[in-house]
């Protein structure tokens, strides 16, 4: 029970909830089951990405060019689906999802191969995605009228009172969750970024894990390239622009150390809908919305000085058992 | 595992001469560069050699070379600074704010340059103070210092500008010299002499090895660094006042993305990202290719967005390139 009350992921679900209870005090349709639903609808490229981000700095590593490669892998799903509305959109959702695993992969096999740090090169490929936008659009947009109506209904079909954008966002954690707690690729990840030396001398390779990383986070993002595509119904070069550092802050209130190796799927989620409900309410009760940026900026603040002060607590006390011990 | 012990315990009968390091170091590499891509651009458009456009093309990067010195001296340490571009536009906000009361432009270069320290200081604060990854903090005062920025504007700007402000961006010093250009070579001079010929640029140095080692030698890391966050935030402060001037106009988006420009300029300049070497004349040089790039580029109706490419695909090209050519070297062995 201790060990549950000094959770990070306990705490933030508790300030999650308390959020929705204060907003939904101001404004009492707000805890609506329909309303409730919706934010999560909002929130759930948000989740996904927040994810992908996760797996690459749980490996001490960081993709910030998530954002440029949802909206190039968006465009060109968007320009296949305006140009042959006769191709079935499942076809396409892949076809996205391939495009950010290979745009992934670039960036995996520069950091593996070549030992570039990341930091560099998801710098370098942020605008390098972006440029393509341009260039392969000729630095049009593809208008609302352009789609066909199946490539829009595809994140809007309902199942139990859900939208499907929101049970691929399901579907997606249940896997990650699997994968983090199941598989030994989710072990592997911990373990080269609590301690890359360990995690060699028990053979794991490092660099193909944060290769196998980036191409997770590039899935995704190719993936949610389809999404926001679909879901705003627009494919121009300034799609998400800006969004790789809402994933990043998502992560980092969620408690994903920067520093490699502590975070859980939960801790993803909850940073991404802690986010989700924030933008949701600010408008509800009030408060104009660029107010928003400076209360997010805030809340990324306080989590980093929050995380690090119960991490330097749980490490005193491992030190003062090891202590007792001896 | 023997024969890499023996390759370890192969040791040069001499170091480098002092003129086969100058010849081959990293900045006169990149002065190859620019050389090049300067005589490309007289090929590539009839208008490039005229003494204004040259003058104009400096304008493209004096305000983010201006930061990336001091930058350059943060990345040394192991640290990073990603607020830069929202503190440009917090500074930027604060003198058009303070423009509502009526004051002169002494008191708004003030205001400027001293908001951009504050931000700094905060900056410094949380990451030397508290003892927190630089990266996320300034992620976060990125979105904060922004933020305060679109509460106090919303979708509005502040104009009129006094006249006698305009001089920061717009005037020129003598013939086509412009103010922002005597400025920027002052600051790199004044850079050069701190890392290259100081105690202080030692210990940045030292810090950015191996900041256990450095603290055991006696210095004082936490405030090293501190100072650094400090001139990153001065710098971004003046950078600030000569934009606003320039620009004339505030709006909250001001400078935005060019945290990632300064960060390549800075990279490009041969600092290593992860800290412990790199040379201010390197970024002096950096600042003058990513110039040339972008003002050749622009007088070829390049489109802004096309040109990042290259600025990107530069990034990573100059980095991966001197560790290709070292595993091609060991291949060899």
């Amino acid at each position: 029970m201790r060990a549950f009350i000094r959770n990070h992921e306990f705490w933030l679900a508790v300030v999650v909830v308390l959020m929705i209870g204060a907003t939904a005090f101001r404004s009492p349709g707000f805890a609506s089951p329909e309303k409730l639903a919706g934010i999560f609808n909002d929130s759930s490229m948000l989740i996904i990405l927040a994810l992908g981000q996760m797996v690459v700095i749980l490996t001490r590593s960081i993709d910030l060019s998530m954002a440029s490669n949802l909206a190039l892998s968006g465009m060109i799903v968007a320009l296949i689906n305006a140009a042959y509305p006769e191709i079935p959109v499942p076809a396409l959702m892949l076809l996205a999802t391939f495009c950010g695993l290979c745009l992934g992969a670039f960036n995996g096999t520069m950091i593996w191969w070549i030992g570039i740090p990341s930091i560099v090169v998801t710098l370098g490929t942020l605008t390098i995605y972006r440029g393509f936008i341009f260039l392969i659009a000729g630095g049009k947009w593809v208008n609302a009228d352009r789609f066909s109506e199946e490539f829009v209904q595809y994140t809007r079909y309902e199942f139990l009172g859900l939208p499907a954008l929101s049970w691929y966002a399901i579907i997606i954690v249940i896997g990650f969750f699997i994968l983090m707690t199941r598989t030994s690729l989710g072990r592997s990840i911990y373990a080269v970024g609590v301690n890359p030396s360990a995690a060699l001398y028990t053979g794991i390779n490092i660099g193909r894990t944060q290769f196998v990383a980036f191409c997770i986070s590039g899935a995704l993002s190719g993936f949610c390239g389809y999404l926001w595509v679909s879901r705003y119904v627009i494919g121009s070069v300034e799609v998400a622009k800006g969004y790789e550092l809402t994933i990043v802050a998502a992560c980092v209130i969620g408690g994903i150390s920067i520093a490699g190796g502590v975070g859980t799927v939960a801790g993803a989620v909850l940073g991404a809908l802690f986010l989700g409900v924030m933008s949701n309410a600010l408008p509800v009760i009030g408060v104009s919305p660029f107010w928003q940026m400076a209360i997010s900026g805030a809340a990324i603040i306080l989590a980093v000085i929050i995380n690090a002060s119960s991490q330097q607590k749980s490490k005193r006390l491992i030190l003062k058992q090891e202590n007792a011990a001896s | 595992m023997t024969e890499q012990n023996a390759q370890n315990r192969n040791i040069a009968d001499r170091l480098n001469t002092p003129l086969h390091s100058a010849v081959f170091s990293w900045p006169t590499l990149l002065l190859v560069v620019a050389i090049g891509l300067f005589i490309l651009n007289v090929f590539a458009s009839p208008y490039f050699l005229s003494p204004w456009a040259l003058s104009d093309a400096t304008f493209n990067f004096t305000e983010k070379a201006i930061i990336a010195f001091a930058m350059a001296l943060l990345i040394i340490s192991g640290e990073i600074d990603l607020s830069v571009a929202a503190i440009i536009a917090l500074s930027s906000t604060m003198m058009g704010l303070a423009l509502q009361f009526g004051v002169g432009t002494p008191t708004l270069v003030l205001i400027g340059t001293l908001t951009g320290l504050a931000c700094g200081v905060f900056n410094g604060l949380l990451v030397t103070g508290l003892g927190l990854p630089s990266i996320v903090i300034t992620i976060g005062t990125m979105s904060f210092f922004r933020g305060i920025s679109f509460m106090i504007l919303g979708d509005k700007a502040f104009n009129g500008y006094p006249e006698s402000f305009a001089f920061f961006g717009q005037g020129y010093v003598w013939w086509v010299i412009s103010f922002e250009f005597v400025l920027f070579i002052i600051i790199a001079l004044a850079y050069y002499i701190l890392l290259h010929r100081t105690n202080f640029g030692r210990h940045v140095f030292a810090i950015g090895n191996n900041p256990v080692a450095a603290q055991f030698s006696g210095v004082r890391v936490a405030r090293v660094k501190f100072l650094l966050f400090c001139l990153v935030g001065l710098m971004s402060g003046i950078a600030a006042v000569l934009l606003t001037s320039r620009l004339g106009s505030t709006r909250p988006s001001i400078a935005q993305g060019w945290e990632l420009e300064v960060i390549t300029m800075v990279v490009l300049g041969g600092v290593a990202i992860l800290g412990g070497s790199g040379t201010i004349q390197g970024v002096f040089v950096a600042a003058f290719v990513m110039g040339l790039i972008s003002f050749g580029l622009g007088l070829l109706n390049v489109p802004g967005i096309v040109m990042s490419i290259f600025i990107g695909a530069l990034l990573i090209v100059v980095i991966a390139l001197p560790i290709l050519t070292n595993m091609l070297k060991e291949r060899r062995l």
